[in-house]
C-alpha cells in the first residue's frame, strides 16, 4: 500500500502498514503522528512560567515544587493513559478480528472478537456538524437473533485514517471474511 | 469526538442501504465455497515432546480439535483405551486419540509407516498427523479422512479433484496451565449442559479445565502409560497447603456450631420484643453484627465450593475479614498504648459540656436579634426556653453517667477486636447517641415548620377563594360564608408574621442535623468499603492475572514455507474497574433515598428526612 500521501481526518500524516502471514491471517497496522517535542517544550514552558509568576506574588517555594510535579505526572498519565502510537488489526480466517492499540508508554490494551459473533465489517458514516466522517466498524451480531445487529464497534478510532486507506483495509477484511 | 447521534444516523443508514449493499458484496457470490478451517489447540508443553500418539477432544461444532496429552512409544494399545475410557468415565470430557505426533530424533528413521499404521488400531473420523522436523521451528499437519482419502494441508491447483481441497490448519499453541486455572467471564455456571451457541473459546477452556484427571500421570510413573503434560515433570504440592486443607475442616465444624449457637441465642424470644427488634435495626452495630455473622457462616460452611463465583465470594470474604481482625487489634494496640482511651473518656464529658455550652449560647442568640432580623418576642422566647431546658435535662443525664463512662469505654474499645468495621459502628452509634438531643430539636422544629407551611397554604387557598377537593386531587373553588373568610384571615395574617421565627429555629437545628447525618454517612461508607471491597479477587488480578480472564490475545509466531499458520493464545486479563463489577460483595450500602431535587422539595416544606436508605441482602 502507498502510504505517502496517507492522512486522517485532520489532515495529519499517518503511516498504514499492512502484512499477510499467510492466506487466512493479515494484520493492518495505523500508526499516528508521534508526540512532537515542540508541543512537550511549549506545555512545560507554560506550565513553569505560571508557576514562577505565581511564586514571585507569594514567595513560596511550594509552589515551583508543585508545578514540577504537576508536569511530571501530567505527562506520565499522558503517555500512558491517552497518546495513541499505533493501532492494529489482526483477522484471522474463520477464528477471529483482534483489536489492539499501543500507547506511547508500550501499554497495550486488546481485545478479540470471535468470528461467530462478527456479522460483518462495513464503512460507515457518520454526519458530523458540517463534516462527513467515514469509519471502519464490525457490526456485531445479538446472540438471541443471528440475523440483528447487536452493536457497531468503530475500529481505528484515536487514528482516524481517510476514505482511501479505509476502502484498502475493508477489502483486506472482506478478502478473508469471505472465506470464513 | 463521534457523538452518540451521528452513531446512531449511520446505523439507520446502515438498515436502509442493506438492499443496495447487497450486490457490492462480495461474500455472498463466495459463499458456496466455504473454506473448512481446521483449528488444532495445541499445548506448548508438548512442543518438544518425543514422538507418540495425540489424545485429546474434538470440538465439533467449530471445528477445531483440543489436544490435551501426548502419549509416549512404546505403548500397548489396549491399554490406552482402556486409560482413555475410565478418564472419560471421570470427567465430562469425550477423549480421544487424536493422531499422531511426531518428533524424530538423530538417527530414528522410518516411523512414517509405523505412524500411518496407528491410524488403523484406534477408531477416528479424521486423523491428524503432526510432525516436526529438528531445526525447524513450525510442524507440518496432514489430515486424513476415515476411508483413508489422503488430503494436504494446502491444496494446490492442478492436483486433481480431491474432495474438500479447501481444508487449511491453523494451530494454535496455548499455555495448558494458565488455561486449565484460567476462568472466563462473565461467567457462565452450568452452561456445560447445554453446548449450542457456546463459543469455540469457551470450549476450548472447558475442556481443559474439566480434564484435570488426565494430568495425574507423569513421566516418572512406573505405569504403562507415558505422557507429557503440563504436569508431566512431577506434581507440585506445598506441605503447608495440605496441611491447611486437613486442619480447615473440623476448624469449619467448630465455628458452625458456634455460629448457630449464637444465632439461636439471637433468635430467642425475649430479644424479639418489637421495642428491642426496632431499636436493633436503627443500631448499626447490631446491623453490622447480624452482617458479619451471615458471612461467617457462609465462610465456615463444609462444603466444598464448587463454582468459580462461590469459591471466590468465600474467598473474598475471608479475606476481607482477616484483614478487619487484623485492623482491629492494630487499633486497640494504639488505643490502649499510652492508655489513650481513658484519656478520651476523660475528654468526652467536657466535650460535650462544650457542645452544650454553645447551643445555649446559639439559642440566645436566636432569642435576641439574629443577624439583624427582628423576631416575633413571644414565640421566640418560647421556643428558645423550651429548647434551653432541653439542653439542662441532656447535660444533667450526661454528668449522672460520668462516673461509668470510662468502664463503658474502656469495655466498647475491647470490642474493636471483632474488627475495625465493628469499631467504626460502635463510633457511629455513639455519635448519634450523644447528638440525640440535636435530633430532637431537629424533630421538633420541623415538626412545627410543616404544620406551619400546611397551615399557612390552607388558608391561602381559603383567602383566594379556593379549596383543595380531597376526592378528585385537586383545587376548586369555594363560596366560603363571611365569618369563615374572617376568621381564616385572621389565622393567615397570624401564622404568615410568624413564619420567620419558626423558619429560623428549623433552618439552624436542620443544618445541624445535617451536618451529624453526613459525619454517619462517612463513617457508614467507610463500613461499607471494608464489607464489600473483593480483596481477594483483586490480589488475584495483580499477581495471578492469567487466572481471571476477558478472552484471548493472539501472536503471529514463526511464518516458514510449507508449514501452516502459527498462532500463540495468551490470556487476556479483565480491567481492574471489572473485578470489582463481578465480584463485589453485595451488602447494605447505604446511598441516598432521593435525588437532590426530592430532598430540597422536602427541606423546603418541612418533612422529616432520613437520607440514607439501607438496602438488605435479601433484595440484592
Amino acid at each position: 500500500m502507498a502510504d505517502d500521501s496517507l492522512t486522517d481526518i485532520y489532515g495529519n500524516r499517518i503511516g498504514v502498514a499492512c502484512r499477510c502471514h499467510s492466506d487466512l491471517c493479515r494484520e493492518v497496522t495505523v500508526s499516528g503522528p508521534k508526540l512532537s517535542l515542540r508541543s512537550v517544550l511549549v506545555y512545560t514552558c507554560g506550565v513553569w512560567l505560571l508557576a514562577y509568576a505565581a511564586f514571585c506574588c507569594t514567595e513560596n517555594t511550594a509552589v515551583l515544587s508543585c508545578a514540577i510535579i504537576l508536569t511530571l505526572v501530567g505527562l506520565m498519565v499522558y503517555i500512558h493513559f491517552f497518546k495513541v502510537d499505533h493501532e492494529s488489526l489482526l483477522i484471522i480466517g474463520s477464528l477471529g478480528v483482534q483489536l489492539s492499540s499501543s500507547y506511547a508508554s508500550g501499554r497495550e490494551c486488546t481485545s478479540f472478537i470471535e468470528m461467530s459473533k462478527i456479522k460483518d465489517v462495513v464503512i460507515n458514516e457518520a454526519v458530523y456538524m458540517h463534516r462527513v466522517i467515514y469509519y471502519l466498524c464490525i457490526l456485531i451480531k445479538d446472540p438471541a437473533d443471528p440475523h440483528a445487529v447487536s452493536s457497531v464497534l468503530p475500529l481505528f478510532q484515536s487514528s482516524k485514517p481517510r476514505l482511501k486507506c479505509l476502502i484498502e483495509v475493508y477489502k483486506t477484511c472482506q478478502e478473508i471474511l469471505a472465506q470464513s | 469526538m463521534v457523538t452518540l447521534s451521528p452513531l446512531f444516523l449511520s446505523f439507520q443508514h446502515f438498515r436502509y442501504s442493506e438492499q443496495n449493499w447487497k450486490v457490492a458484496s462480495p461474500r455472498i457470490h463466495l459463499r458456496e465455497a466455504r473454506v473448512m478451517v481446521l483449528k488444532i489447540f495445541f499445548p506448548q508443553c508438548c512442543t518438544t515432546a518425543d514422538s507418540g500418539l495425540l489424545v485429546g477432544c474434538w470440538i465439533p461444532d467449530q471445528d477445531s480439535a483440543v489436544v490435551l496429552a501426548v502419549v509416549h512409544y512404546p505403548f500397548i494399545p489396549g491399554q490406552v483405551k482402556r486409560y482413555l475410557t475410565e478418564i472419560r468415565s471421570q470427567t465430562d470430557v469425550d477423549l480421544t486419540v487424536l493422531g499422531s505426533w511426531s518428533m524424530p530424533k538423530e538417527g530414528q528413521e522410518g516411523m512414517d509407516s509405523f505412524l500411518k499404521d496407528l491410524s488403523t488400531i484406534f477408531p477416528h473420523s479424521r486423523w491428524l498427523q503432526l510432525s516436526r522436523e529438528i531445526g525447524k521451528r513450525g510442524f507440518t499437519c496432514q489430515v486424513v479422512r476415515k476411508g483413508g482419502m489422503f488430503l494436504k494441508e494446502q491444496a494446490k491447483e492442478g492436483e486433481g479433484s480431491v474432495r474438500d481441497e479447501n481444508e487449511k490448519v491453523i494451530i494454535v499453541h496455548y499455555d495448558q496451565r494458565k488455561v486449565m486455572l484460567s476462568q472466563l467471564h462473565p461467567v457462565q455456571e452450568g452452561v456445560s449442559h447445554s453446548k449450542m451457541e457456546q463459543s469455540a473459546l469457551r470450549a476450548v477452556f472447558h475442556t481443559v479445565a474439566q480434564s484435570h484427571p488426565l494430568f495425574f500421570i507423569d513421566k516418572y510413573d512406573d505405569g504403562p502409560l507415558k505422557l507429557t503434560h503440563w504436569q508431566s515433570e512431577g506434581r507440585e504440592a506445598s506441605i503447608i497447603a495440605e496441611l491447611v486443607k486437613q486442619g480447615s475442616v473440623p476448624v469449619c465444624k467448630l465455628l458452625t456450631w458456634m455460629l448457630s449457637l449464637w444465632s439461636w441465642l439471637g433468635s430467642i424470644r425475649l430479644l424479639n420484643v418489637p421495642p428491642v427488634r426496632f431499636i436493633s435495626s436503627k443500631l448499626s452495630t447490631c446491623v453490622q453484627l447480624g452482617y458479619r455473622t451471615e458471612h461467617l457462616q457462609t465462610v465456615s460452611s463444609t462444603r466444598k465450593a464448587t463454582e468459580h463465583m462461590e469459591f471466590m465470594r468465600k474467598a473474598n470474604i475471608f479475606v476481607s475479614f482477616l484483614l478487619d481482625m487484623a485492623l482491629g487489634l492494630l487499633l486497640i494496640a494504639w488505643l490502649y498504648r499510652e492508655n489513650r482511651i481513658g484519656k478520651l473518656a476523660s475528654t468526652l464529658v467536657p466535650v460535650a459540656d462544650h457542645v452544650a455550652k454553645e447551643l445555649r449560647e446559639l439559642l440566645e442568640w436566636l432569642m435576641g436579634a439574629p443577624a439583624g432580623l427582628k423576631m416575633n418576642r413571644a414565640l421566640d422566647q418560647v421556643l428558645g426556653r423550651f429548647f434551653i431546658y432541653h439542653i439542662h435535662l441532656w447535660i444533667s443525664y450526661i454528668h449522672l453517667m460520668s462516673p461509668f463512662i470510662e468502664m463503658i469505654l474502656w469495655y466498647v474499645g475491647l470490642s474493636a477486636c471483632l474488627g475495625l468495621t465493628f469499631a467504626l459502628s460502635v463510633l457511629s452509634d455513639m455519635v448519634a447517641l450523644l447528638t440525640f438531643h440535636i435530633y430532637c430539636f431537629y424533630v421538633y422544629g420541623a415538626r412545627l415548620y410543616c404544620l406551619k407551611i400546611y397551615g399557612l397554604s390552607s388558608l391561602w387557598r381559603l383567602f383566594r377563594g379556593k379549596k383543595w377537593n380531597v376526592l378528585r386531587q385537586r383545587v376548586d373553588s369555594c363560596s366560603y360564608d363571611m365569618d369563615q373568610l374572617f376568621i381564616g384571615t385572621l389565622l393567615f395574617t397570624i401564622l404568615l408574621f410568624l413564619l420567620p421565627t419558626t423558619a429560623l429555629y428549623y433552618l439552624v437545628f436542620t443544618l445541624l442535623r445535617l451536618v451529624v447525618v453526613l459525619f454517619q454517612g462517612l463513617i457508614h461508607l467507610a463500613v461499607d468499603l471494608l464489607n464489600s471491597f473483593p480483596l481477594f479477587a483483586m490480589g488475584l488480578r495483580v499477581c495471578r492475572p492469567y487466572r481471571l480472564a476477558e478472552g484471548v490475545k493472539f501472536r503471529v509466531l514463526c511464518e516458514e514455507e510449507g508449514t501452516p499458520l502459527h498462532l500463540m493464545m495468551e490470556i487476556n486479563p479483565i480491567k481492574v474497574s471489572a473485578v470489582l463489577q463481578y465480584y463485589r460483595t453485595p451488602t447494605y450500602s447505604c446511598y441516598p433515598r432521593d435525588s437532590w431535587m426530592a430532598l430540597c422539595k422536602k427541606l423546603f416544606v418541612g418533612e422529616l428526612i432520613y437520607p440514607w436508605k439501607h438496602k438488605t441482602t435479601k433484595t440484592d
